[in-house]
């Protein structure tokens, strides 16, 4: 039954198998069809075959999950309506941290750790801790680089925060929806493809950028390769994982427009990093004494050749 | 009476107080009176009392407002859990903490507005914003704190940092050296560790307690952002 594929998505290993085969179910909006059948549900949750110690925990489970489904009619404007994206635990937030630093062919993030569930809490608030670390560092970066050179001028450059707010927040919010409005109007021409929601695009998104914390703090380290390997290194897992988050999307899709999409993506990250360590982490005894209009043409900031073959190698 | 015992009992007749429908197994002896006169006499004192707090004289109402900010301070710096902070939540402890903390923080006009510390209006927006926001998300995660109560506590809990805002005021007045940066490190250390403590001891017993990580998590960056522009304060 349609109905009995689609609900039994809260098991573990079978969930993902069974979104795999029919990808649509992962991306109907929880809102249709589900209250009518709810009673099927819950028939269908007792008699499953579940491991002992599942089953308890499996109908409460599922009971509390229809019960917030019911309710999850508020509208727009009501505040319940804006809490439904704020219902995880401080474990499943940890969860869906650590599945963005391993990305795996097969373990699709959407479908594994967002499980129709996808948070608002991730998202805001990796962006601002990244926002504020990148601005803290930065500064921090000119306050050693003083130490070692008096010459250099300290000011907290307050601007700083500013700018890198509304840099990772435009990225982490209109990014997605560049990205969700494109694959609906390919679902348009496409129509077995599967599709995203705006939620889960932009949780995809907001947690890509976790890597980038600890990445940013590392270029606390005044040595420019081991800055530049690190941020390849950065980079390529973020861009890997939201490669293989979006594969199975755009898989259906003819070659030429997935690979212009993959390759779009990618690229947009990459500048994004390559912006962040060239306006943030400038090297800076030479040029701090000179305006930034002479800052590209000095050696240390020229982009170098290696960015290049990482956005080709995908 | 029988009368009364029966009143109840007609659906029909439209039974002005229904509360009182227990009442009908009560009999009423007939020499307690059930009549008599609804002025209270309390109400002249009550009209007294009023027009006693609008005849005080100013310094007494500014007193009175001064002494319940004040208490509050204390139980920031010695932060048991006690409800004091959200039982009478007041919005003048953090508004005078905020603006002390923006004036003393601002740069000046003078020097270069590219590159230097927050303006005063940076300041404010970023504690009243930053307040609001973490309120909102403590609320959006199921907390049962109440908006202004949240505001309240977040802002009294700003006192500590305060206290190192003016202490390193103090310190940069002497020569700058390693150690200057040293004592005002440490000094910045501890107060944010005391506004973690003391906003916890207020804000964590409102969560769900396998939420408690999420909601302290943005009050840690709230304080830390406010230490970081502490900090790096130089005067110019």
């Amino acid at each position: 039954m349609a109905a009995a594929h689609e609900l039994t998505f809260h098991e573990f290993e079978e969930a993902s198998d069974l979104l795999v085969e029919t990808p649509d179910a992962a991306t109907l909006s929880r809102s249709d069809q589900l209250t009518p059948q709810g009673h099927v549900t819950v028939a269908v949750g007792s008699g499953g075959s579940y491991g002992a110690e599942e089953v308890v925990e499996e109908e409460s489970d599922k009971a509390a999950l229809l019960q917030e489904k019911q309710k999850q009619q508020p509208g727009f404007w009501t505040f319940g309506y804006y809490q439904s994206f704020f219902d995880v635990d401080t474990s499943q937030v940890l969860d869906r941290i650590k599945g963005t630093l391993l990305p795996r062919p097969g373990h699709n993030f959407v479908w594994h750790h967002l499980r129709n569930q996808p948070d608002l809490y991730g998202p805001f608030w990796i962006c601002a801790t990244l926002a504020f670390v990148l601005a803290i560092t930065s500064n921090l970066t000119l306050a050693l680089a003083q130490r070692r050179d008096p010459s250099i001028h300290y000011s907290p450059q307050f601007h700083k925060v500013t700018v890198a707010g509304i840099t990772i927040y435009c990225y982490a919010w209109l990014v997605p929806l560049a990205l969700w409005g494109f694959l609906r109007w390919r679902k348009g021409i496409q129509e077995h493809m599967g599709t995203y929601t705006f939620l889960e695009t932009v949780c995809v998104y907001g947690y890509s950028l976790f890597v980038f914390i600890p990445m940013v703090m590392l270029w606390l380290i005044p040595v420019p390769w081991l800055q530049w390997l690190f941020g390849g290194l950065a980079l390529a897992l973020s861009a890997t994982w939201l490669v293989f988050t979006l594969w199975p999307i755009v898989r259906e899709d003819t070659r030429l427009v997935a690979a212009a999409l993959l390759s779009a993506v990618v690229l947009l990250h990459a500048l994004l990093a390559l912006g962040c360590k060239l306006y943030f982490f400038q090297s800076l005894p030479p040029e701090y004494l000179v305006p930034p209009s002479q800052v590209p043409s000095l050696p240390p900031n020229v982009p170098l050749p290696p960015t290049l073959p990482r956005s080709m190698a995908t | 009476m029988a009368e009364a015992a029966e009143s109840p009992g007609n659906a029909g007749t439209a039974s002005p107080r229904p509360l009182f429908a227990g009442l009908s197994d009560i009999s009423i002896s007939q020499d307690i009176p059930v009549e008599g006169e609804i002025t209270i006499p309390v109400r002249s004192q009550i009209r007294e009392f009023d027009s006693s707090t609008l005849n005080e004289s100013v310094q007494n109402t500014i007193m009175r407002d001064l002494k319940a900010v004040g208490k509050k301070f204390m139980h920031v710096l010695y932060p048991r859990k006690s409800n004091t902070l959200l039982r009478d939540w007041d919005l003048w402890g953090p508004l005078i903490l905020c603006v002390t903390l923006a004036l003393m923080l601002q740069r000046g006009s003078a020097d270069s507005e590219k590159d230097g510390g927050p303006q005063f209006a940076e300041v404010f927006v970023i504690v009243w914003f930053g307040a609001v926001t973490i309120t909102l998300n403590s609320k959006l995660l199921g907390g049962n704190i109440s908006f202004f109560q949240s505001l309240c506590v977040l802002g009294y809990c700003i006192l500590p940092l305060t206290v190192a805002m003016l202490i390193c005021r103090l310190v940069l007045l002497a020569e700058p050296g390693p150690v200057n940066f040293m004592v005002r490190l440490f000094v910045v250390i501890v107060m944010f560790a005391w506004s973690i403590v003391a906003s916890t001891a207020f804000l964590a017993d409102s969560q769900p307690p396998n939420r408690k990580a999420l909601a302290v998590y943005p009050v840690f960056l709230f304080y830390f952002v406010i230490s970081w522009m502490i900090l790096t304060f130089t005067p110019q």
